[in-house]
C-alpha cells in the first residue's frame, strides 16, 4: 500500500457529498428517525408507563443514539474497517494533506485534529459561558424571575455540564493532540482514526446537550444525583447521553495518549528527558482512561432506571442513592484532577522559557504530577462528608485530601524556584502562567477549608465550594488554556498574535475574574447554598457585584474572540519559527508545522530545559531526504 | 480569499450567532413557565377582598397544554372561562376567599401530616358545604400549600366509583367533583411559591416528576403587590 | 530555608543573598500577620457562635486561617521580590539565567514543611470532628458522640425533608409533627434527618448544622443549643424545582416557651394524629408511589 499522500482533488460536488460534516449531519438526521420510529414500533406498546407520562422515553434515547451513529458513519468512520473487511484498498480521503475541507471531515493528521478541537471546544466554552451570563443575570435580584424557576435549574445544569464535559479535553484535545507527537519526535499519534473519533464524538455530545431545552431541560445540575435524576423530564436523557458520550471520548483520548507516549518516543528520549508537558499529559491520560469508564457505567445504570424502571438507585425499591453518589464521585474526583493537571503541566513547561532557566526540580515536578494522579483516587468521599457516610471514614478522607496538597505543592515550589534568579520576560503567555499561581493558591487554600470536616459542615454545598472550584478550574485551567493559546497558536497556524492585544485581554480577564469569584467565598460563608434561584436580601449587594463583574468577564472573553479572529483571519502577520526563544523541539520546526512534522525522526540527547547551559545540539538531523510516513 | 469576502463571511457568522442566541434566550424565558393572571379585587369596608376560584383536573387536555395527560390547576377568570395559569397576582394585606373544585380522584398524601389544614382562617375548610378540620390522608387528591405562609390545605378526591367523572379539562360543574372553601390573608408584598404536596404524577418515580415539578400545572407563584 | 547557592559574581563585589532577604521578610511578615489574623479575624469568622457546634467551627476556621496565613505571606513575599528583582531589562537582548536545576536542601525543607502543616491540619480537624461531630450529619451509626451525655438523654428531633418543605417530629412528645422547628435553649439535641423522596440537605447556618436528608436513611447530627435566637434553615442539596425556595426560619427559645409551644402543637395535631405513622427512623411511605 503506497504511502504517498493524496495530490489529486476530486471535483467539488464529489467533495461536498463525500464523507464529511455535511453527510454526517444528513445521516445523523436519518439515524435519529430510524431510532425514533424503531423504538416506537418495537417497544412502544409494551411499556405502559410511557402512556402515563405522555412520552416514549426509549424512543428519545434510541433516536439520539441512532443520530450519533448516523453522524459518525456519515463522517466516514466506518470506511476503513468496511473496506478492509470487503478486501478493497481503503480511501485516502483521510490522509489528505491540504485544503480547509480537512477541518470539516475525518482527518487523521493529529495537527488537524488539534485545531479542530481548539475551535470545537472554544465554541462550546462560549455556549457554556453564555449560560453563565444568564445565570448571573437571574441572580441580580432575589425575586427577579427572568427565567422560571425550573428553567434556572436547566441553565445551571447546562452551564456546569458543558464546562465539565468540554474542558476535560480542553488542554489534551487541542494541545496534546497537536504537540505530543512533535515533542516525542513522532509523526503521528498511535491511533489516528480513534483520535479523530474522540473529537467528532465530543461535538455530537455537545450538540445533544444543547437540545435539552427542546425536551424540558433537566433539574439535577451537572452531578445528576439520584433519585432526582429519575424524576427529571425527557431533557434528563440528553444530559445522560451527553456525559456518557463524553466519557467514551475521554477514555479513548486517554488511551491514545498513553500508548503514544509509552511506545512512540524517538530514540534518545528517555523518561528523564521527556518535556514536563508530556508528563502532565501522561498523568492526566491515566486518570481519563481509568475514571471515565466509571462515569459511563454509572450513567448507563441511571438511564436504565429512567427508561426501563430498574431500581439501582431507588431506595424504597431496594437500591441506594448512596451508590450513585459514590460511583459518581469515584469518577468525579479524578475528573477535577483531569482538569487541573494539564494546567500544572503548562505552567511548568512555559516558565523555563520565560525565566530563561532550566525547570527546577524536574524529578520533584514529575513526582508531583504522578502523585496527584495517584492520590486523586483516594479522596472522593470529601464531596459527601455530611451525607451520612460511615463516620469512621471521615478522618481517613480528611487526611487523604489534606495529603494531596503535598504533591500539588511540588508544582508550586518547582515553578517558584524556576523563576528564582531568572531573567523574567512578561509576555502574554507568561502573564497567564503567573496568574495561575495567584488563582490556584486561592483555590487550593480554600480547598483546605473544604477538606476539613468541621469547616466543611458550613461550606459544603454553598457558594464557597463554587468559588473554590471556579478558582481552581477557571483560574487554573482556563488561564493556562489561554497561556497555551498565546504560546502555541503562532506555531500551529503560522500567524503571530499581538502582544499588546494579548496583554489587554489578560488584565481585563484577570481583574474581572477575581472580582467575580472572590466575593463568592464570602457569599458562601454567609449561608447561600448552591443552585438556588433566590437568596436572603442581605446578600443582594454581593450578588449584584458578582453579576456585574461576571458580565465584564464575559466581555473580556468576547474581546479575546474578536481579536483572535481578527488577527487570524484579517491581519495574518506571519510568525517566526521561534518567537519565544524556546529550546523545545516544536520551535525548531517552521510555523506552521509541516505535514509530516519531521523530515527524519529526531534523536534526543537532552531535555529541552538547558537554559544557561550553553547551546544545545538540535535533535533534528538536517539535510536528509524526506522519509516514509 | 479577498478581504471583502472574509468580512462578509465573518459578518454572516456573527449575525447567525446573534440570531441563535436570541432564539435560545427567548426559548428559555418561556420554558416551563406560566403567564400571570391578575385576580380582580373588590373593596369591602375599605379592605381588599379577592375571590379566587380554582379547579384541579386529572388531565389537562390537548387544547390547553402540550402534555394532555398531566394533572393541573386551572384558574377561573371573570368571564367564567378556565385558564391554564398558575401565577396569580393578589393584593397585599387582603382577605382571599378560595374555592377549589376538585375533579380528580384520590391518590393519597406521602406525608399524612399534611392532611391537617393550617395557615387559614380557623384552620378549617368546608367540604361540599360541611366544615372539616382535616381529611383522611389516603383520601387526599391534591393539596394547595403556600409554605411561606405555613398554609396547607388537602383536597379530598372524587370517589373512584363516582358517575360522570371529568376526562380532559376544562371540567364543568355538572361532572363529579368535591368543593372546598377556605379563607386566608396576604401580608406584605412579595413573591411566594405555592405547590401541591400529593405526589400523583403517574409514571414518575415517587410520583414527583412531570406536572408536580412544572410551573403551570401543580406549582406556581402568588405575586402579592 | 538554607541559602541558595549564588552565581559567580564579579571580583570584589559582595554577592546579594536573595534567599536570606526573602526568608527574613517572610518570617517577619508571618510573625506579625498570624497573630493579628488569629486574634482579630478569627472571632468574626462564620458561622458565628449560635450553638456550641458553630462555635467549634469558628475555632476550627480560626486555626485554619492562622495556619494558611504564613503560606500566603511566603507567596506574597516571594513573588513580590522575584517578579521585581529578576525582571529582564525591557529591550535588552535575550540572555539566559543561571543553570540552577536543583537544590536538595530546599526540596527536603519544602516537603517536610508542607507535610508537617498538612498532617497538623488533618490531626486538628480530626480532633475537632471527633468531639461531637461538629454539627455535621454522621449517618445512622454516629462515631463522634459527645462525651458526658448519652444519646437517649438528648432531645430527639426528626427532620423530614420532602419535596419541597421541612417538617419535624418530636418522638418524646408523642411523635407530634410540626411545620416549624422550635428548640429549647442550652440543650443537647440529636437531629435525625431523613427524606421521603429525593436527597435534600438540612442546613441551619447559624447553628452550624448540616446533614443530608437521604431517603431510607437516618442521618444523625448532634447539636447543643446556646441562648435564644432565630436561624435560617435552607436546603443545601439540589432537590428539584423549589430547591431554592425550601427555606424556613427556626427558633431556639427558652425552656418554658418550648414546653408551651410543643403542647400547643400537640393540640393542633389531634385531627391528624391517628393517621401519622408510628415514629420510625425513616419511612417508606405506604403505598409506594410510582403511579398516581
Amino acid at each position: 500500500m503506497s504511502a504517498i499522500a493524496v495530490a489529486v482533488r476530486p471535483p467539488v460536488v464529489r467533495r461536498l457529498l463525500g464523507f464529511n460534516l455535511l453527510t454526517g449531519v444528513l445521516l445523523g438526521i436519518g439515524g435519529w428517525y430510524v431510532g425514533w420510529f424503531g423504538a416506537h414500533a418495537v417497544v412502544g406498546p409494551s411499556l405502559a408507563y410511557f402512556a402515563a407520562i405522555d412520552f416514549n422515553e426509549l424512543s428519545l434515547v434510541l433516536a439520539y443514539l441512532g443520530g450519533v451513529t448516523g453522524f459518525l458513519i456519515g463522517l466516514g468512520f466506518l470506511n476503513y474497517p468496511v473496506k478492509r473487511l470487503l478486501g478493497y484498498p481503503p480511501s485516502l480521503r483521510e490522509k489528505e494533506t491540504e485544503g480547509w475541507g480537512r477541518y470539516f471531515s475525518l482527518c487523521t493528521d493529529h495537527k488537524v485534529v488539534g485545531i479542530q478541537y481548539l475551535w470545537g471546544i472554544g465554541l462550546f466554552f462560549f455556549i457554556g459561558g453564555l449560560n453563565a451570563m444568564l445565570i448571573r443575570f437571574e441572580l441580580l435580584r432575589p425575586d427577579h424571575q427572568a427565567f422560571p424557576a425550573g428553567t434556572y435549574l436547566t441553565l445551571v445544569g447546562v452551564h456546569g455540564s458543558m464546562m465539565m464535559g468540554m474542558m476535560t479535553s480542553g488542554i489534551l484535545g487541542p494541545f496534546a493532540n497537536y504537540l505530543v507527537p512533535i515533542m516525542i519526535g513522532a509523526r503521528r499519534m498511535a491511533f489516528p482514526r480513534i483520535e479523530a473519533f474522540t473529537f467528532w464524538l465530543l461535538m455530537a455530545a455537545g450538540a445533544i446537550l444543547q437540545t435539552t431545552i427542546f425536551w424540558g431541560g433537566f433539574p439535577t445540575g451537572w452531578t445528576g444525583y439520584e433519585p432526582l435524576n429519575v424524576e427529571g423530564y425527557q431533557g434528563m436523557d440528553c444530559y445522560i447521553l451527553f456525559f456518557a458520550l463524553v466519557g467514551i471520548s475521554m477514555t479513548l483520548l486517554g488511551l491514545n495518549m498513553i500508548v503514544t507516549i509509552v511506545t512512540m518516543r524517538a530514540p534518545g528520549l528517555t523518561w528523564t528527558r521527556l518535556p514536563i508537558f508530556v508528563w502532565g499529559v501522561l498523568s492526566t491520560a491515566i486518570l481519563m482512561a481509568l475514571a471515565a469508564p466509571v462515569l459511563v457505567a454509572t450513567l448507563s445504570m441511571a438511564l436504565l432506571d429512567r427508561v426501563v424502571q430498574t431500581n439501582f438507585f431507588i431506595p424504597s425499591q431496594g437500591g441506594s442513592s448512596y451508590l450513585y453518589e459514590n460511583l459518581f464521585w469515584v469518577f468525579g474526583h479524578p475528573e477535577v484532577y483531569i482538569l487541573a493537571l494539564p494546567g500544572f503541566a503548562i505552567v511548568l513547561e512555559l516558565l523555563p522559557v520565560f525565566a530563561r532557566k532550566p525547570l527546577w526540580g524536574y524529578r520533584l515536578a514529575v513526582a508531583g504530577l504522578l502523585g496527584v494522579s495517584l492520590l486523586s483516587w483516594f479522596v472522593w468521599q470529601h464531596h459527601i462528608f455530611v451525607s451520612g457516610i460511615n463516620g469512621d471514614l471521615r478522618p481517613f478522607y480528611m487526611l487523604s485530601t489534606e495529603l494531596i496538597s503535598i504533591p500539588t505543592g511540588f508544582t508550586f515550589i518547582c515553578g517558584m524556584m524556576t523563576l528564582w534568579r531568572g531573567n523574567i520576560r512578561y509576555t502574554t503567555p507568561m502573564l497567564f502562567c503567573l496568574a495561575w499561581f495567584f488563582n490556584f493558591l486561592l483555590g487550593g487554600l480554600s480547598g483546605v477549608f473544604l477538606s476539613d470536616v468541621p469547616s466543611d459542615v458550613t461550606t459544603h454545598g454553598s457558594f464557597f465550594s463554587m468559588a473554590h472550584f471556579h478558582y481552581t478550574i477557571m483560574g487554573g485551567l482556563v488561564f493556562t488554556f489561554f497561556a497555551a493559546i498565546y504560546y502555541w497558536v503562532p506555531k500551529m497556524t503560522g500567524v503571530q498574535l499581538s502582544e499588546r492585544l494579548g496583554k489587554i485581554h489578560f488584565w481585563w480577564m484577570f481583574l474581572a475574574f477575581n472580582s467575580t469569584f472572590m466575593p463568592l467565598f464570602a457569599i458562601g460563608f454567609l449561608g447561600q447554598p448552591r443552585r438556588v434561584v433566590t437568596y436572603p436580601k442581605s446578600l443582594q449587594f454581593l450578588n449584584d457585584w458578582v453579576s456585574v463583574s461576571a458580565f465584564v468577564l464575559g466581555l473580556s472573553l468576547l474581546y479575546f474572540l474578536v481579536t483572535f479572529v481578527y488577527q487570524l483571519v484579517f491581519v495574518k502577520k506571519p510568525a517566526e519559527a521561534n518567537p519565544w526563544g524556546s529550546r523545545s523541539i516544536e520551535f525548531r520546526l517552521p510555523s506552521p508545522v509541516p505535514v509530516h512534522n519531521f523530515d527524519r525522526i529526531p534523536v534526543f540527547s537532552s531535555d529541552p530545559y538547558g537554559y544557561g547551559e550553553g547551546p544545545a545540539p538540535s535533535p533534528i538531523p538536517v539535510g536528509a531526504p524526506a522519509g516514509r510516513d | 480569499m479577498r478581504v471583502g469576502v472574509k468580512l462578509l463571511l465573518v459578518a454572516a457568522a456573527v449575525a447567525a450567532a446573534g440570531v441563535l442566541i436570541g432564539l435560545y434566550v427567548s426559548k428559555l424565558t418561556t420554558l416551563q413557565g406560566s403567564a400571570s393572571y391578575t385576580v380582580p379585587v373588590k373593596q369591602v369596608n375599605g379592605k381588599p377582598v379577592v375571590d379566587l376560584t380554582l379547579e384541579t383536573v386529572a388531565a389537562v387536555g390537548p387544547k390547553l397544554s402540550p402534555n394532555p395527560d398531566w394533572v393541573s390547576y386551572l384558574v377561573q377568570n371573570q368571564q367564567g372561562v378556565w385558564e391554564h395559569r398558575t401565577v396569580w397576582k393578589l393584593p397585599a394585606n387582603a382577605t382571599i376567599h378560595v374555592t377549589i373544585y376538585n375533579f380528580d380522584s384520590a391518590s393519597g398524601l406521602r406525608n399524612p401530616y399534611l392532611a391537617r389544614p393550617e395557615g387559614i382562617d380557623g384552620n378549617r375548610i368546608t367540604i361540599n358545604g360541611k366544615p372539616s378540620d382535616g381529611i383522611n390522608p389516603n383520601d387526599a387528591s391534591h393539596t394547595f400549600a403556600i409554605p411561606a405562609y405555613h398554609l396547607i390545605v388537602a383536597l379530598p378526591g372524587v370517589a373512584d366509583n363516582a358517575k360522570n367523572q371529568c376526562g380532559y379539562a376544562p371540567c364543568s360543574l355538572s361532572m363529579a367533583h368535591e368543593t372546598v372553601r377556605f379563607t386566608f390573608h396576604t401580608g406584605a408584598p412579595g413573591h411566594f411559591r405555592w405547590q401541591c404536596f400529593v405526589p400523583c404524577a403517574a409514571g414518575w418515580v415517587y410520583g414527583w416528576g412531570g406536572p408536580m415539578q412544572t410551573i403551570g400545572y401543580m406549582d406556581g407563584f402568588i405575586d402579592v403587590t | 530555608m538554607s541559602a541558595v547557592p549564588t552565581a559567580a559574581s564579579p571580583a570584589g563585589a559582595q554577592p546579594t543573598n536573595h534567599g536570606r532577604r526573602v526568608f527574613v521578610a517572610w518570617i517577619v511578615l508571618s510573625v506579625i500577620a498570624t497573630p493579628l489574623v488569629a486574634i482579630f479575624l478569627g472571632p468574626i469568622l462564620p458561622p458565628g457562635n449560635g450553638s456550641e457546634q458553630a462555635h467549634g467551627q469558628v475555632i476550627d476556621n480560626t486555626v485554619l486561617t492562622a495556619t494558611i496565613t504564613p503560606v500566603i505571606c511566603l507567596l506574597v513575599v516571594f513573588f513580590a521580590y522575584t517578579l521585581t528583582q529578576f525582571r529582564a531589562a525591557p529591550g535588552a537582548a535575550l540572555a539566559d539565567g543561571p543553570p540552577l536545576r536543583n537544590h536538595a536542601g530546599i526540596q527536603v525543607w519544602w516537603v517536610v514543611l508542607t507535610t508537617a502543616t498538612v498532617l497538623f491540619l488533618a490531626g486538628f480537624g480530626t480532633f475537632e470532628l471527633l468531639q461531637n461531630g461538629s454539627g455535621g450529619g454522621q449517618g445512622p451509626s454516629p462515631v463522634a458522640v459527645p462525651s458526658g451525655v448519652r444519646q437517649n438523654q438528648m432531645l430527639q428531633v426528626q427532620v423530614i425533608g420532602q419535596q419541597w418543605n421541612w417538617t419535624y417530629r418530636y418522638p418524646s412528645y408523642g411523635g407530634v409533627e410540626t411545620q416549624q422547628l422550635f428548640l429549647p435553649e442550652h440543650t443537647w439535641v440529636a437531629l435525625n434527618v431523613t427524606s421521603l423522596d429525593v436527597i435534600h440537605s438540612f442546613w441551619a447556618y447559624k447553628l452550624g448544622v448540616k446533614a443530608d436528608a437521604n431517603p431510607g436513611v437516618d442521618n444523625i447530627a448532634y447539636l447543643q443549643t446556646r441562648g435564644p435566637l432565630s436561624f435560617d434553615i435552607r436546603c443545601a442539596e439540589l432537590c428539584g424545582l423549589w430547591h431554592g425556595y425550601m427555606y424556613q426560619t427556626g427558633h431556639v427559645v427558652s425552656q418554658s416557651q418550648f414546653a408551651s409551644w410543643i403542647k400547643q402543637q400537640q393540640q393542633l395535631d389531634k385531627p391528624v394524629a391517628r393517621y401519622l405513622p408510628k415514629y420510625q427512623r425513616f419511612y417508606y411511605p405506604d403505598p409506594q408511589r410510582r403511579a398516581g
